[in-house]
């Protein structure tokens, strides 16, 4: 019986030539992250055990993304922790306030990770680099510590679900649109342990940024791992980004748990409603739904092109009046970018309120708290109780396009309903 | 304690606690969005029983953490989210997955538990669990008390 792709690149990296689903095996890691939040227990870790180097100061990577510009004096006590883990043991991928990025739109860009990595890191969004045909993977602060001492990680091998993408995203319709469609269909524990492995004719139509939000969110299906195979796209985004990378395809003979057929074609412009990033369905359905928030940004949906959609919708309007829409570009060059395309004129023109990169309001962290009853529409990836601030407050999962239109609107709406395009 | 299906890390401990990793301010939080009395009335060596993917959401280990801290000695589940999973071995907080028991037992019901053999009996009804212990790799981890404790046993290079 063949391997899946995630089951190849965990093999390459533990020495073996065939590895079964079950199996619990350690793993080399080319990469290992953790940001402002994780990092400081890791560290704790690795020093109260004695460990006194890090196994390649290459191959960490500490990102200051969560509660910064700093929101409070334990916010900051916490960066100071790994700031100063970072200086005295000279790890070269440190990036902080004026340099950091969003961590999952930050690695992909700076050429850290790429095609047949297997990376690790604390943050459960890691499954991210899955776009780029890596097999990544959220873990915990000990697991960090772990890697950053010995460069593994355990890993039981999981098995894999297909979903065997068809034709093309209509307009309107992106990566967005897809993913929350099928976390829609399978449940937030449809994949759970499970590698979602996305193949098939309509994966050419899907650009990389659609790709990193798909393998982005299919840890709220449960998931260990999303994946593309690289292809043609993938070269074209890491060339000049990377020297090598390594190139893996499942099995012909692979065996798969379940396949799902999606037809790309057919997916509207979809919405996840409170409190569960499964709670989904067309945005034409949801009814009449005020909007006193839209945030667009984060590790999902805070890419060139999802900030090119949100232009495009936003281009020559203004937000409605008692709707606060905060723009968050995910890295300081998708920040330059947006710029010199003229999306930062046309957010600011249009009333929003733009921000340094920061993760900052999609886990309740800062830049954009809910208070009691309110509502926000969000480009972020998850809308359990009290995610977004106020536990009685309500978080709707949309695309960049929807965002848009809802902030003109002042409600819930797709571009196609606001009209006059 | 028991509690349902899809308990998320969001409720387990908010992201605004999340700017310490206190084990005791974490516990005072713990569970709050969903079940403010819980702070209060866990006492040392309570079960934490739940329903189906316990844990899901986020990598914050903040979420074990919160819940070894308040003395909970053992979490059964119907079945638990990964990260939650692997984060709970990492810190030596002890889980077991028994749908059978989670559906029978009550809330105040007295257990004993057998970590090792994977047994679960619940003093109050008189009726024993059975489910499968952990692989030994995943049970040395355990018995250490967390992956680092197992690491420093068997990896003396890198030590001090």
């Amino acid at each position: 019986m063949g391997m899946t792709l995630t089951q190849k690149i965990i093999a390459a990296h533990c020495g073996r030539k065939r590895i079964k689903a079950g199996e619990i095996v350690m793993a080399n890691v080319d990469m290992v992250m953790g940001n402002d939040i994780t990092s400081p227990i890791a560290i704790r870790e690795f020093e109260k055990n004695g460990f006194i180097d890090v196994f390649n100061r290459n191959k960490v990577s500490l990102v200051m993304d969560h509660f910064t510009p700093n929101k409070d004096i334990k916010a900051a006590e916490q960066c100071k922790t790994v700031r100063c883990f970072a200086r005295d043991y000279r790890i070269l991928h440190f990036y902080d306030v004026g340099k950091v990025g969003i961590e999952h739109a930050l690695l992909p860009e700076k050429g850290l990770v790429g095609s047949g990595d297997l990376v690790i890191g604390a943050d459960s969004h890691t499954c991210t680099y899955g776009a780029m045909g890596a097999f990544s993977t959220g873990a915990g602060s000990t697991d960090m510590a772990y890697a950053m001492a010995t460069g593994q990680v355990w890993l039981k091998v999981p098995v894999a679900i297909r979903f065997l993408l068809k034709n093309k995203p209509s307009k309107w319709v992106s990566g967005k649109d897809v993913i929350l469609h099928i976390i829609g269909m399978i449940g937030v524990s449809g994949a759970r342990y499970r590698s979602m492995e996305f193949c098939g004719n309509g994966v050419s139509s899907l650009s990389m940024d659609d790709r990193f939000c798909i393998a982005n969110m299919a840890i709220e299906a449960g998931a260990k791992n999303g994946i593309f195979e690289a292809d043609e796209k993938t070269e074209e985004y890491e060339q000049a980004k990377r020297k090598r990378t390594m190139r893996y395809t499942a099995d012909e003979d692979a065996e798969y748990e379940k396949t799902y057929e999606i037809d790309l074609s057919k997916i509207r412009p979809t919405v996840a409603c409170p409190h569960s990033p499964d709670n989904t369905r067309a945005v034409e359905e949801a009814g009449d739904i005020p909007i006193d928030q839209v945030v667009i940004g984060s590790c999902t949906n805070g890419r060139l092109e999802d900030l090119a959609n949100a232009a495009m919708v936003m281009n020559g309007r203004k937000v409605s009046k008692y709707c606060r829409t905060i723009i968050i570009p995910a890295t300081q060059k998708i920040y330059l970018e947006a710029l010199e395309m003229g999306f930062i004129t046309t957010f600011i023109e249009a009333g929003c309120a733009v921000s340094t990169p920061t993760c900052g309001p999609c886990l309740g962290g800062h830049m954009g708290i809910l208070a009691k009853g309110e509502r926000a529409a969000s480009t972020t990836n998850r809308n359990f109780v009290g995610r977004m601030g106020h536990p009685e407050s309500e978080v709707y999962l949309v695309s960049p396009a929807v965002a848009a239109a809802t902030a003109i609107a002042g409600k819930l709406v797709s571009p196609e309903q606001l009209g006059g395009f | 304690m028991l509690y349902g299906n899809n308990i998320d890390t969001d409720v387990i401990i908010p992201a605004r606690y999340l700017n310490t990793s206190d084990p005791k301010e974490l516990a005072a939080h713990c569970m709050e969005d969903l079940d403010k009395t819980f702070a209060s009335r866990v006492k040392p060596g309570d079960i934490l029983m739940a329903g189906t993917n316990f844990g899901c959401g986020s990598s914050r280990e903040h979420a074990p953490m919160a819940i070894k801290a308040s003395g909970i000695a053992c979490v059964v589940a119907i079945d638990f989210a990964r990260i939650f999973y692997r984060n709970a071995i990492n810190i030596g907080l002890p889980i077991l997955e028994c749908a059978d028991a989670v559906k029978e037992c009550r809330e105040g019901d007295q257990l004993d538990i057998d970590f090792n053999k994977g047994t679960i009996y619940n003093v109050t009804q008189g009726k024993t669990y059975q489910t499968f212990p952990f692989p030994p790799f995943l049970q040395n981890i355990i018995q250490a008390g967390g992956l680092m404790q197992a690491a420093k046993k068997t990896k003396p290079e890198g030590r001090v």
